[in-house]
This record gives structure tokens, C-alpha cells and sequence, in this order.
């Protein structure tokens, strides 16, 4: 089997503040994600702002530095200590694609310009080389070079230019494409083009994508597996349809009951928000308790373990059992 | 009820003038939560920029009128001197809170810039106190600065300076498309709780449809610049008559549902071309020969369910 993607006691901590009140903010804290498959697979890091996938994607794109821990994609080590040396081997192994295509590109330069100096940087140095790869990558994404060729970001659609950041980011042909929220700065009626695209791409061309979103209904609709993050932690992982489909974590509950969903309307209650985010990234036990309905003694001391089940899922909770039955006398 | 009669909204640029609402003509019956969809440039900002008053350079309102059945001192009001009304009979709620409250003034002062003279300040600010308590907001929320409070709770302040003189319209723009879902559910059952009380129109503009379904009791569809659908929530969503309206609700997937779901292709039309026919016919998979030529007029199909499309009947079948 293949480690698609798979992080070790993965930590980063933010220090905030001045000189005398300064606090530290574990935005990734001991985070474990291990995911093995030797088909080509799309992963989903689902949370609210604040939980933390952003700076995971980070990370593992080495933007930024983790503060232990290492992350693992497709073998080898890219972040942390014993990441590949070499620059190449790094860019044709993954890729990134961010969420706003207009703040990507430069408006000032021609979008065809970065297309070509990926090529250029992967290798291809001749003139032909470089436009046959600009060509197939683009061909890939539904587009064609003669349309892209000389033109400005602002002359694109969003949807159009996201297409073009993709093919971008296929040139070096990686192995797996880390997508920073690629769907949200897009309407609703193209925003399935994009998604679609990621689907025929997995099964065309073998690219895996770890897909960071809040979107809880395209993760669905996309993935082959989830991760639930939550004030830098880990909350539940698994297939995506299990646990979309029955949540345990009750976290991964309260998120999937506040979805506005267009077939059923809600019932007329609130949970608590949230007052004290910065204080929940100190906690050393559970980071939810302070929000959650079935939250005991030991939820305050331990940090909940990871729970291991049969079908692979992982419910970081003292009391999956408990949320389990609670949500099955529910339903 | 507000009487949109043919608004058409232009604004005046260095290429020309454009027109971002074009010919609405729509009556909202007092009392409702109106929601109001569509892309972005589909000119819904722009609509409800001129429902507020907010009429400043390069826009202009160069065609038609509004009537707010309000009545005001000198007689009924219009969007000329609607400003004079502002928080008291007409509030807005806008997207962004951390651009909207001022940064180095603390809230309890923002909330006493629409004191008149001569009143009582610390009478009114328990008042506010005691208001905002009711919207889940600690009173100490009052005596904070704006980046002091999380997104969640400046949220919920706007809300309170939005409703707190119980306006008769709430004018409310992307309210939450800012928030997490948890916080945004918070505050879409408190902006229904407060609309049920005070039985104000609320128009909300967002686009996302989920949110339509769950607080929406009509829907007002937009697309390049027209209005394409309007009518009873529960009937546009069971039924929608446009199919734009159709693919807005389809087009996104819904958990516990893998079926296949397919985009749209193209794109909206460019604003500043010359348009002839159905501006959606382009997209449309129902579009005839006629859909290209002849523009299809705003009607009601049934009553209080409007549609401007040629081919309504087969919308509804397919």
C-alpha cells in the first residue's frame, strides 16, 4: 500500500500577542492522519475558521515550518525533519491551488506566463516542450491554449480562471493537488464544474487531492475520505460517507445539524457558540467540551484518544459509544 | 407592501453607462422574509442599494419609482428622503461587520450616533443594555471594541442596531456569508425570531439557497440584472417555474444524496453588450428559437408566482 498522506505527532504553534500576555496558540496540536491506498484518492479536511486545515495545508506545501512532527506524501517526507532536499522532486510531487484565482494571478502579468514558468521550472526548457505541456494541462481542464494565450486574469471568469490555476498545478504532473477552499469564491452554478473536475481528474490522470473546506455537501459529494478538525485537533476521520452519514464525534454532529439544506428545515434551536476560542486552543483536555452536550469530568483532564473502530474510523471522544446511541435514538 | 415599479438602476462609468437593475416591477406584501438570489453581478446589491436610499454617484436610480407604505412627515415617503428614516423605519445589515462598525470607538457609543437632542443617554443605554441581552449578547459586549468581539458577535450587534428602533424594513446583504455555519445558524434564528415578533419585511440577499429554504417565506430571483422569478417559497422550491431558478436549487449536492450533479456551462451575460431575448437562453437546456429574439415578459403563471420565461409549463413538467 502507498501512504497517500500521512502526518506524525504533527504540531505548530502560533505565539499572539506582545512581551507580557502572550499566548500560545496550537494551531496544529499532535495531529495523526494516515491515509493508504494504492488507487488515487481525494481527502477532505473539513472545520470552521480557526480549526486549523489551513495551516496543515501549509505545512505540508512547506509554507510554513512545523514546530515538530513530520508529514509524509506518497512515500516521502515533506515536511519536518528528513523532508526531500531537492526543490523538483518536492514541486512534481504536489501542488497547490488557492482559493481565490484572482488573488493568484497577478493582474498584471499574463496567465499563460505562469503556466510557462511552471514548465520552465519543472525542466522543460525548449519552446515546444513547454507549450506541449502547456497544451495537455490545459486540454485536461477543458480549455484550450490558443484561448488562455496573452490573456489577463481579468478577461476570465472566476470559474474560468480557477480552471486555469488547476491546469497550473497539473503541469509537473503531481501526484496529489492540495486545494485551499478552490470552490468557494465561485458561484453556485459553476462551482460543480470545478468539483466534476476533480472527479475526472482522479480517474484520468491518477492525481489525488487533499481538499480543505467548509463545505460539508461537496466533501460529501467528492471524497473517498474526511477528517474533521476542530481548534487544531483532530476529531473524527474515515470514509466520508460514514461518517457524513452517521456522525459520532458531536462536533462533527452540531456542524452537519447547522448546514442550511434545502430538504429539510431546521428545528428551532441553538447550540452555544463559541465565546472563547483562543482559551479552547489551551485546553488540555478535549477542545470541544466546553460546547458539548454530553462533556463529563475526564473530558476536562484527558485528551480523548483516538477510538479505532472496525471500518478504519477514528472518533477522538470519550464518549463515541454514548453520542452514537443519542444520535441513533434521534434519527 | 413595497411597490418596486420598473427600477431601472444605472451606473455611470469611464466606458459608459451600465445598467445593474434593469426594469423591475415587483410588489412585496408587508410582514414576510423575502429572499432575494442569484450570481454575483446579478445586480441584487444594487437593488437593495436603492431600496435603502443609498443613491450616491456613479450610481443612479434612472428610471421608476419605489413605494415603501410608510407614511412619513410630509406625507408618504420616497426614495428621496428615506434617508431621514434611516434605523428608525428602514435598517441595513450589512455583510462585513469589522467594515461597518468604526474600529477605535467602543459599540456603546456607535449605538448612540442616532441620539437625538435632548435625550437621556444612560436612560437609553440601559435600554440598549437590556435589548442586546435578549440577542444572546453579554451586556459587557456594549463597553468592547469591534475587534474584541469575535465575527459571531459583531454579527449580532449589527442585527441589534438593525432592529432595535423595530423598523418596519430590514434591508439585509450576505448577513452571514462570512460565518461558520454553526454561528450563522445562531443568527438566522434569531433574525427569524425578531421578524416573527415585530413582523417586519426583511429582504435578505444570499446565495446560497439552503439558507433561502430555511428563513425565506418568498423568493425573489435575479439573473443579469432582471428579475426572473418571484413567488411563495414553498412553491418555488417544490416548483420553480425559471429554470435558472431550477439549476440554483439542483445545482448543489446535498449529504446523504451521491447522485451525479452537473454545473452549468457559460457564463452570465457581459452587461455591457446589447441584449436581445431571454439573457439566460444561452444556458438554457428548454431554449428555443424564440428564447434567442423575443424577451419573455415578467407574468403570473399562478397566482402570486411570478415568471419571465417562454417555456414555463415544460420547466415544471421536466
Amino acid at each position: 500500500m502507498i501512504t497517500v498522506l500521512k502526518t506524525t505527532n504533527l504540531n505548530k504553534f502560533y505565539r499572539l500577542g506582545g512581551l507580557v500576555k502572550r499566548v500560545r496558540i496550537n494551531a496544529l496540536d499532535d495531529v495523526n492522519l494516515s491515509v493508504q491506498s494504492n488507487k488515487p484518492v481525494i481527502i477532505s479536511l473539513v472545520g470552521e475558521s480557526g480549526s486549523g486545515k489551513t495551516t496543515l495545508a501549509k505545512v505540508i506545501l512547506r509554507l510554513v515550518k512545523p514546530t515538530s512532527g513530520s508529514a509524509t506524501i506518497y512515500d516521502q517526507v515533506v515536511a519536518g525533519e528528513g523532508a526531500i532536499p531537492s526543490r523538483k522532486e518536492f514541486l512534481s510531487t504536489l501542488q497547490p491551488i488557492f482559493q481565490n484565482p484572482f488573488e493568484a494571478f497577478s493582474a498584471y502579468r499574463t496567465v499563460d506566463s505562469y503556466l510557462q514558468r511552471t514548465a520552465n521550472r519543472i525542466g522543460h526548457k525548449s519552446g515546444s516542450g513547454v507549450s506541449a505541456a502547456l497544451d495537455e494541462a490545459l486540454n485536461s481542464v477543458g480549455l484550450k491554449y490558443a484561448d488562455v494565450k496573452g490573456k489577463y486574469p481579468n478577461q476570465f471568469s472566476g470559474g474560468e480562471l480557477q480552471r486555469v490555476s488547476i491546469a497550473r498545478a497539473l503541469i509537473p504532473k503531481p501526484k496529489i493537488i492540495i486545494a485551499d477552499e478552490p470552490v468557494s469564491m465561485i458561484d453556485a452554478s459553476l462551482r460543480m464544474n470545478i468539483i466534476n473536475l476533480f472527479l475526472s481528474l482522479k480517474e484520468d490522470f491518477n492525481t489525488s487531492f487533499l481538499y480543505i473546506t467548509h463545505d460539508l455537501a461537496t466533501a460529501y459529494y467528492v471524497s473517498d475520505y474526511i477528517a474533521v478538525m476542530y481548534r487544531g485537533t483532530i476529531v473524527e476521520f474515515g470514509n466520508a460517507r460514514d461518517i457524513l452519514g452517521s456522525p459520532q464525534h458531536p462536533y462533527t454532529q452540531l456542524l452537519l445539524d447547522s448546514i442550511a439544506v434545502t430538504n429539510r428545515k431546521w428545528e428551532r434551536k441553538t447550540y452555544k457558540a463559541s465565546d472563547i476560542e483562543a482559551k479552547e486552543f489551551q485546553f488540555s483536555g478535549c477542545r470541544f467540551r466546553n460546547r458539548c452536550p454530553y462533556a463529563e469530568a475526564i473530558c476536562k483532564e484527558e485528551r480523548p484518544p483516538a477510538l479505532r473502530q472496525e471500518d478504519g474510523r477514528e472518533v477522538y471522544c470519550h464518549f463515541a459509544d454514548k453520542t452514537r446511541l443519542a444520535k441513533g435514538e434521534a434519527a | 407592501m413595497i411597490a418596486l415599479n420598473n427600477i431601472v438602476a444605472t451606473y455611470t462609468t469611464v466606458r459608459g453607462q451600465v445598467n445593474a437593475v434593469d426594469n423591475v416591477n415587483v410588489s412585496i406584501p408587508n410582514g414576510n422574509i423575502v429572499g432575494i438570489a442569484g450570481e454575483s453581478g446579478c445586480g441584487k446589491s444594487t437593488l437593495l442599494k436603492i431600496i435603502y436610499g443609498d443613491i450616491l454617484y456613479p450610481l443612479s436610480l434612472s428610471q421608476g419609482s419605489i413605494n415603501y407604505g410608510i407614511e412619513g412627515k410630509n406625507g408618504e415617503i420616497s426614495t428621496k428622503d428615506i434617508g431621514q428614516y434611516w434605523f428608525k423605519r428602514i435598517s441595513y445589515i450589512p455583510q462585513s461587520s469589522m467594515s461597518s462598525l468604526n474600529p477605535v470607538v467602543r459599540i456603546r457609543k456607535q449605538f448612540l450616533d442616532f441620539l437625538e437632542p435632548g435625550q437621556n443617554k444612560k436612560a437609553i443605554l440601559e435600554q440598549v443594555r437590556e435589548y442586546i441581552k435578549g440577542l444572546d449578547l453579554p451586556p459587557e459586549a456594549l463597553d468592547s471594541y469591534p475587534h474584541q468581539l469575535s465575527g459571531g458577535m459583531r454579527q449580532r450587534i449589527m442585527v441589534a442596531l438593525g432592529t432595535y428602533f423595530k423598523p418596519d424594513i430590514i434591508l439585509a446583504d450576505e448577513p452571514t456569508t462570512a460565518l461558520d455555519v454553526v454561528v450563522q445558524k445562531g443568527i438566522l434564528l434569531l433574525l427569524m425570531e425578531i421578524q416573527e415578533q415585530m413582523k417586519n419585511t426583511i429582504l435578505f440577499v444570499s446565495h446560497d439557497m439552503g439558507v433561502h429554504y430555511q428563513i425565506s417565506h418568498k423568493m425573489l430571483i435575479m439573473y443579469a440584472a432582471k428579475v426572473v422569478e418571484f413567488g411563495d417559497s414553498e412553491a418555488v422550491f417544490k416548483a420553480p417555474m425559471h429554470p435558472y431558478t431550477r439549476m440554483l436549487i439542483e445545482a448543489l449536492p446535498t449529504i446523504g444524496d451521491a447522485k451525479e450533479r452537473e454545473g452549468v456551462s457559460g457564463r452570465p451575460p457581459s452587461l455591457w453588450d446589447k441584449l436581445v431575448g431571454c439573457r439566460f437562453a444561452a444556458r438554457c437546456p428548454f431554449a428555443t428559437e424564440v428564447c434567442k429574439t423575443e424577451e419573455p415578459e415578467f407574468l403570473e403563471h399562478q397566482p402570486g408566482h411570478f415568471a419571465a420565461c417562454h417555456h414555463v409549463d415544460r420547466v415544471r413538467q421536466a
